[in-house]
């Protein structure tokens, strides 16, 4: 019983759309993604994270995601366990070198249409690892890569806004933001 | 009329089903104190599955291949056996409540060969874990519809639905125990908490996801819709029979 | 239509000495299983004639021996069950034809070809025995007969200790029903039958007791009941794989041919008791024949298991029959009898094409261990489907011929706890509740079987080597198969005729049965229940297409991509990394500890055996215990022989010794001839 008068209880505390729309940092990297490719996934996206040798910090933003505050399911966005699964690859860390293969491997087993986003500085250009002899600096380097989400790490909120910028980008022409 | 009514139930109940799925999410997330999905998720999930590429492994066979139809064929052919609306049907060439259950047994029986059938680790312990819990719950489940069948003298379902309502209160009781049985059944065979629990990544603790980790694209849709099939097909199932 | 039969006899004799006679002539081995083809489709003509006119024909040969008479009693149930012999005997004997090549190096195919005619002729004349010593007389050449084909691999040691087991157990079985037999004779002064059926009811009530008591015990041992079971797993992975079917899928069948002969026919005012026994022991036999069959990965034991299961559920039906007889029912009893009887054919033909699958199995990877199977979908496809639907009939889905007899059972057990008694209740919720289970944990278990035999990777080198089978093992498993559908599907006919067969036992002369079909669909007392198969069987056809159609048209510009197994992008799975068959059941296992016992033993080897730093090597050993053989068998072993060894102090050696015997022999006699 308690349980039940906690839901009436305990307030509310999502954060609302507006505040997350102004804070976005996503790169488009080449051509981005389709058009209706977003009409397809801008209903349900299914995410499957994969980490490269990264510091943990990216995973613990993108766990973050799915808590009461950011509530990343109410725009019909989920993580997955299997790469058959999903629609998207988040891709934290730079690109170790035991990893490299893994990534690869994932890259196909998920079906087409598909996104794959950069998460991080490392995964972006190798970050602090740039230029060591045990990573491959970049997710680019492995797979291509539609989108890039800067930052070490990039806050949840970044993170959740540059999906839903993605999700509802608009077209190539109009508004760009190339790398 | 009584095509109308088959036509009505084959046409209604996958429809609503996903609808059901995305209610019990809602609940779920309320209770979570978050707002979750809408009650229309399950829809837009199944509509952008059904558009996308599919990759299978090289090793699955035709059992891999035919099962998701299997599946999604004889789960819409389930509620046929039902009553839906109380007592108004008059059809019944179908509603043996053991040929429901055997039926059930049946989309089991295909589903855990599918997941042992691509030879990874996880389908085989999904496979092992659900022929488990579903050898053990068919008793449960046909145990369960024994008191009503006899007390309306009969194991066709739609024939017990219409006998119940015309029973004086006092026989109820059966049912109420029933029902209770019946509860557990449900929450075992539509792999619910604590059961199982479908909403987990983990594959630790997976029962019902593992076997359908291989699968992507339609046909894991068809297999998504199918258990939706099924999960709506109880909770009608014990609405009506229980609570006549 | 006599003259059917005896040609069919005559030609299965023929067969037997032609076999003899061609010996080592590796080219002409294939002669004794055409005469057997011929021989087993003659008396298949002959039965389904015999069914069709539903006659009796009753010969009787008079022979020097004064009450040993060769009289023959062809009854609708016995043909019935010679209807069953040949319809297995049939694909079972075209099977051998090309599996019995394997064997030609080494033993002689003459001798089996021999023997096998010889089984055959023996299966066929015990089902039509009228009298008793020449039943006797039959039932011993059956016996030996299927002996020597277990052992016919005599050149394995396990082999031959099967085979040894199988000899005691059959020959305790037959002292028991010698015992039956010799009281009844006492008692009505015949062996034949027919007079012990006008005398039966004169007998003392005492004796009737351990009259049915040492029947039950005699022929359920040779139909397979807990706990007279353990024969069964060892002479049916021993034997030849088509020989194996048919002892599976008819030898035990005489046995519970002979119990509902006597039981329904001969001596017919069984009392109450004899149905809750035989209830009880079906209930008991199909949980612990499927729970043991869980533990197994030799695939013919795993099989053997299940006819034991099988012939429990065969038992529920009769006992359910019995019962129903004594509490005055005799239109539910015909509803049991009916199941029953189904039931024995359904078993017949789904464990023959499993067991001839699986000798397909063998014969290709030389091996009978599930774990080293897998893969094999690919490699043998017909086999695989072949496979698929016995597996599917045996655990009892729809549209399947076991799903129909299943069904039967049930709602013969439902009308059972309809009734107003609370020991009969009790007795009939026990028998439903054993069933349920018994449905559930079969298809565990063949998910298990072939899930872990056809798909997935080959688990070892000889099973990446498999290929197809020859088109006559194909052509004969496929008739089997097919024939599973067609039971299933076509069960209101085959129910019709069962009837028939039921009816004419002089029990049911003039009842109506509870079961009745009307149309195509069999209903029970009118409205209580009804199937209606080939509607059932039709629906699930076109929904199945429907969804394949719905779905191509709403996805068929989706392409569908072939990669490797997901495998979180681990490189090297292998496949010892799929999930074993110890794996599987090892939930079901550790849930039925109770009857199990199972143990975990580890043993480690290590490097250096003072500092047990590094292991060199470590085994786990997975151990179950038996418990007949725990409980049942050991100690009466281990008590024989204390009293054998105590006996065996009276035989001396010693002359001395043995005078005094004599001597006091002598007196005693001396003062015993005085009074």
């Amino acid at each position: 019983m308690s349980l039940y008068s906690k839901i009436l209880s305990v307030p509310l505390t999502l954060v609302p759309r507006k505040i997350i729309n102004q804070q976005n940092d996503v790169t488009i990297v080449q051509k981005g993604i389709e058009k209706k490719i977003k009409k397809l996934f801008g209903g349900s996206l299914a995410i499957r994270e994969v980490d490269t040798g990264s510091t943990n910090a990216c995973e613990q933003e993108l766990m973050a995601l799915t808590n009461t505050y950011y509530d990343i399911e109410r725009f019909g966005i989920h993580f997955v366990a299997s790469p058959r699964h999903a629609d998207m690859l988040m891709v934290t860390g730079p690109v170790s070198r035991n990893m490299a293969e893994a990534l690869k491997k994932t890259y196909e087993a998920t079906p087409d249409p598909k996104i794959v986003v950069a998460v991080g500085d490392d995964a972006i250009d190798g970050g602090i690892f740039k230029g060591s002899y045990a990573v491959l600096d970049g997710v680019h380097n492995v797979i291509p890569v539609n989108f890039q989400i800067p930052g070490d790490p990039p806050s949840a909120m970044t993170i959740l806004s540059s999906l839903l910028y993605i999700l509802n980008i608009i077209d190539d022409k109009s508004d760009q933001k190339k790398q | 009329m009584s095509i109308f009514i088959i036509i009505l139930k084959l046409i209604l109940l996958p429809t609503l089903s996903p609808l059901c799925v995305g209610i019990v999410r809602k609940v779920k997330a309320y209770m979570q104190n978050r707002r979750g999905a809408g009650i229309f998720q399950p829809y837009y999930d199944l509509w952008k599955l059904f558009h996308k590429d599919e990759v299978i492994a090289r090793d699955a066979s035709w059992i891999f291949y035919l099962t998701p139809f299997l599946l999604f064929g004889l789960s819409i052919l389930l509620p046929l056996g039902i009553p839906l609306l109380g007592s108004i049907e008059s059809l019944s060439f179908f509603g043996d409540f053991i040929i429901t259950i055997y039926l059930l047994a049946t989309m089991t029986f295909f589903i855990a060969l599918s997941g042992l059938d691509v030879g990874s680790a996880f389908g085989g312990f999904g496979s092992s874990r659900e022929m488990t819990i579903a050898a053990l719950t068919e008793g449960t489940l046909l145990f369960s519809f024994l008191p009503i069948a006899l007390v309306t003298h009969t194991t066709n379902v739609i024939l017990m639905a219409t006998t119940a309502s015309g029973l004086p209160f006092f026989n109820y009781l059966p049912f109420v125990i029933a029902f209770m049985g019946f509860f557990i059944a449900l929450m075992a065979e539509t792999g619910r908490i604590p059961f199982d629990n479908p909403s987990t990544h983990l594959e630790l603790t997976m029962i019902h996801e593992a076997m359908i980790l291989e699968y992507s694209g339609k046909r894991l849709a068809l297999i998504e819709w199918a258990n939706a099939n099924k999960f709506i097909f109880f909770i009608i199932l014990g609405v009506n029979l229980f609570f006549p | 239509m006599q003259n059917l039969f005896f040609t069919s006899l005559l030609v299965l004799t023929g067969g037997s000495i032609i076999s003899l006679i061609v010996q080592r002539d590796t080219k002409l081995s294939y002669v004794s299983s055409v005469f057997s083809m011929f021989g087993s489709l003659l008396a298949l003509i002959f039965s389904i004639g015999a069914l069709i006119t539903q006659s009796t024909l009753t010969t009787t040969l008079p022979t020097s021996f004064p009450m040993f008479n060769i009289s023959l009693h062809i009854d609708p149930l016995a043909a019935f069950f010679i209807l069953i012999v040949s319809l297995i005997a049939l694909p079972a004997s075209l099977y051998g034809i090309v599996y019995m090549k394997q064997y030609a190096i080494e033993y002689n195919l003459g001798v089996f070809g021999f023997f096998y005619n010889i089984f055959l002729i023996s299966l066929l004349l015990v089902i039509t025995a009228h009298n008793a010593l020449y039943f006797l007389f039959v039932w011993e050449i059956m016996s030996l007969s299927s002996l020597f084909l277990v052992i016919f691999e005599n050149k394995k040691l396990q082999i031959i200790k099967s085979g040894f087991i199988y000899f005691i157990m059959t020959h305790a079985a037959t002292a028991f029903i010698l015992l039956s037999f010799l009281l009844l004779f006492q008692f009505t002064g015949s062996f034949d039958f027919e007079t012990i059926k006008q005398h039966f009811a004169s007998i003392p009530f005492v004796i009737q007791t351990i009259i049915f008591l040492c029947m039950i015990i005699g022929f359920g041992t040779k139909a397979g009941i807990v706990p007279f079971h353990i024969w069964l797993p060892w002479a049916h992975s021993a034997a030849p794989s088509h020989v194996s079917s048919l002892m599976s899928g008819v030898m035990i069948k005489i046995g519970i041919f002979m119990l509902f002969k006597m039981f329904l026919d001969i001596l017919p005012q069984t009392p109450l008791w004899l149905g809750y026994v035989v209830l009880i022991i079906g209930a008991v036999s199909s949980i612990l024949g499927v729970l043991y069959a869980l533990s197994e990965h030799d695939i013919k034991r795993l099989l053997a298991y299940h006819s034991i299961e099988n012939i429990g559920i065969i038992l529920l039906g009769l006992g359910s029959g019995l019962i129903f007889i004594a509490l005055k029912q005799p239109s539910l009893a015909m509803l049991a009898i009916t199941a029953g009887l189904f039931h024995t054919l359904n078993h017949a033909v789904f464990k023959s094409l499993l067991f001839l699958g699986a000798g397909s199995v063998i014969s290709q990877t030389h091996t009978r261990n599930i774990e080293e199977y897998g893969g094999l979908i690919k490699l043998m496809p017909y086999t695989a489907i072949f496979f698929l639907v016995g597996a599917v009939a045996i655990s009892g889905l729809p549209p399947f011929n076991g799903f129909v007899s299943e069904w039967l059972t049930f709602q013969s057990l439902f009308s059972g706890i309809a009734t107003s008694s609370i020991l009969i209740k009790s007795i009939f919720i026990f028998g439903a509740a054993c069933l349920t289970f018994t449905g559930g944990l079969a298809a565990a278990c063949f998910v298990k079987a072939f899930g872990i035999t056809f798909l997935a990777r080959s688990r070892s080198i000889e099973s990446e080597k498999a290929t197809e089978v020859s088109p006559l093992l194909l052509i004969s498993m496929g008739t089997l198969a097919v024939l599973c559908l067609t039971l299933g599907v076509f069960s209101f006919f085959v129910i019709t005729n069962i009837q028939l067969i039921v009816k004419s036992l002089s029990l049911f002369a003039s009842k109506t049965s509870s079961l009745s079909s009307t149309g195509i669909s069999l209903q029970v007392n009118q409205n209580v229940a009804h199937l209606n198969m080939p509607v059932i069987f039709l629906v699930m056809a076109v929904f199945i297409a429907l969804s394949f159609g719905l779905v191509y048209i709403v996805s068929r510009k989706q392409k569908v991509v072939l990669r490797t197994v997901w495998d979180c992008g681990f490189n090297a799975l292998s496949p010892k990394m799929e999930i074993t068959a110890t794996g599987f059941s090892r939930t079901l296992i550790l849930i039925f500890r109770g009857i199990f016992q199972p143990s975990k033993q580890h043993e480690i080897e290590y490097v250096d055996a003072d500092i047990r730093y590094f292991s060199k090597s470590k085994t786990v050993t997975l151990g179950i215990v038996n418990i007949y053989e725990a409980y049942l068998y050991y100690p009466l072993h281990n008590g024989l022989s204390i009293i054998s060894k105590q006996i065996r102090k009276i035989q001396s050696g010693n002359v001395n010794q043995y005078l005094l015997y004599i001597f006091i022999l002598l007196l005693g006699l001396l003062i015993f001839a005085r009074y």
